[in-house]
């Protein structure tokens, strides 16, 4: 029988839910689950109803940021028809970085507003009482795919290894940095100065955070062909608990050292390896292979 | 002793010969013959040791620059204030230039003036890199302790080493009136009243 998935939204923006629509085969996918309800999709029952019946359903998803009032579903409060059926069902999913860690809404009202467990870095959310049964897919929007590939397993009868934030190991075990293709140019120091350069990498010039932040948009590719930084836009690190940023496209540095470091990685072994890799010229990667030269 | 540990020892007198009469005589001046002559051995068995004259330089100023990182790296890791700190890098380098002279001389007069005998195998900053990493962790955590003022780090770098650089020069070419170590106050709080935020 195919999995039943509840999908209600907190504040949000739909992007979560738009964003599903790109997971390969679409069609194929509504076939292989029945929604009980979906915002932008015909289901099986209105909001209205859901809102005032009672239905089982497998996974909840949320979407959306919480907060304890002045946000209608239906007839009652989003939290209360959430926390209503984040009873109900077996597994609780919470889509994209506002239902996770509260996002760009809680920064508005940080004291009233938060994600299911946590209040951007801090627990503190909405539905601790559930955590057993969360499943986090931060991401500003989650990858279809990610979501995809945990309603899988789940439909699987399988729970997908989590880590301490209750995000699945195998999507939010990489940094994005882990498969970019500017890799080389990060190992060589070779800066990508202009904003969209195809060569040269983000880290040190616009600020991007693929290094350390979590996630695998380099290795389960966006649309299944590209992603920010192989396109040339850096990483803005949508998947972490600190998203949103300011000054997204710059690199804070301390007297030319990048305030942050790739995860983990100890200061001294940046700095000693970095200024190994500075010594050494390599044509290949500082030759733009389209540019001003051209004709 | 066993045969590793003598043939490390021996290693280590043949880099100070070689150290103290590049210091004096400058590297071109100064042949194998000279440094075999004055370590006691025989050219022949000194080339056992190290295939050239270059190979010496690059040694020494690997050792140099891992003496200064070390004693760099236990400034950083104490509990001083930014302020302090430059004032222990400061004494610790003009007691250098007193104790060791030819450490200094050797950084300013080989290391610096003839940079093609370090073009293979010590590129760019490699050879001084134990004593980079460990300016730039200086700079860095005091910018983070906001003590310093955030710049181009090669920007400060150049006041603080470039300052001490040229007092050595100046003692070395013996015009300061004072000992150099009489001016380390001074100095560190020139640097810290030029860097601090």
């Amino acid at each position: 029988m195919a999995l039943k998935l509840l999908w209600l939204q907190g504040l949000s923006c739909n992007g979560n839910a738009h964003s599903f629509f790109n997971v390969p085969d679409m069609a194929g996918v509504l076939r292989e689950f029945a929604f009980i309800y979906h915002p932008l999709l015909p289901c099986e029952a209105t909001l209205e109803e859901v809102s005032g019946g009672d239905f089982s359903p497998d996974v909840l998803i949320v979407e959306g940021a919480l907060r304890r009032d002045g946000v209608p579903r239906g007839d009652e409060e989003a939290l209360t028809l959430i926390t209503r059926y984040a009873k109900r069902a077996k597994w609780v999913v919470c889509a994209g970085q506002c239902a996770v860690f509260g996002g760009i809404f809680r920064l508005n009202e940080p004291d009233k507003i938060a994600g299911a467990l946590y209040a951007g870095k801090e627990r503190g959310g909405f539905l601790d009482a559930f955590e057993k049964k969360i499943i986090n897919l931060p991401g500003c929007p989650v990858h279809p795919e990610w979501l995809l590939f945990t309603l899988r397993m789940l439909a699987l009868g399988t729970a997908p290894r989590l880590d301490d934030l209750r995000r699945p190991v195998e999507l939010y075990g990489y940094t994005v940095h882990e498969g970019c293709l500017r890799n080389e140019y990060f190992e060589w120091k070779v800066d990508a100065r202009d904003f969209g350069a195809k060569e040269g990498c983000l880290f040190y010039e616009q600020g991007c955070r693929g290094p350390y932040t979590r996630g695998s948009c380099n290795k389960i590719l966006w649309n299944g062909v590209n992603s920010k930084t192989r396109a040339g836009m850096p990483c803005i690190g949508c998947t972490e608990p600190d998203f949103p940023a300011e000054r997204l496209f710059e690199t804070e540095t301390l007297m030319s050292i990048p305030a942050r470091l790739p995860l983990e990685v100890p200061k001294r072994a940046y700095l000693t390896l970095t200024g190994m890799a500075k010594a050494f010229r390599i044509p290949r990667l500082t030759r733009r292979k389209f540019g001003e030269e051209e004709p | 002793m066993k045969k590793e540990s003598r043939k490390e020892a021996r290693r280590g007198q043949i880099i100070e010969t070689a150290l103290a009469l590049f210091a004096q005589k400058g590297f071109y001046a100064t042949t194998i013959p000279d440094i075999a002559e004055k370590t006691g051995m025989s050219v022949g068995n000194l080339y056992n040791y190290f295939p050239s004259k270059e190979a010496m330089a690059q040694e020494i100023i690997r050792y140099v620059s891992t003496m200064l990182g070390e004693t760099i790296h236990e400034i950083n890791e104490s509990a001083l204030t930014t302020k302090e700190k430059i004032r222990r890098i400061v004494r610790f380098y003009f007691g250098l230039c007193e104790e060791r002279p030819e450490l200094i001389e050797f950084f300013l007069r080989v290391y610096l003036a003839n940079r093609e005998v370090f073009h293979d195998g010590c590129e760019g900053m490699i050879c001084v890199a134990p004593f980079m990493t460990e300016i730039m962790v200086f700079f860095e955590e005091g910018v983070r302790a906001g003590d310093l003022r955030n710049q181009d780090f090669f920007s400060a770098f150049g006041l603080f080493m470039g300052y001490l650089g040229g007092m050595a020069f100046l003692n070395g070419e013996r015009i300061l009136p004072k000992n150099l170590e009489d001016y380390a106050d001074e100095i560190a709080d020139n640097i810290y009243g030029a860097l601090k935020a």
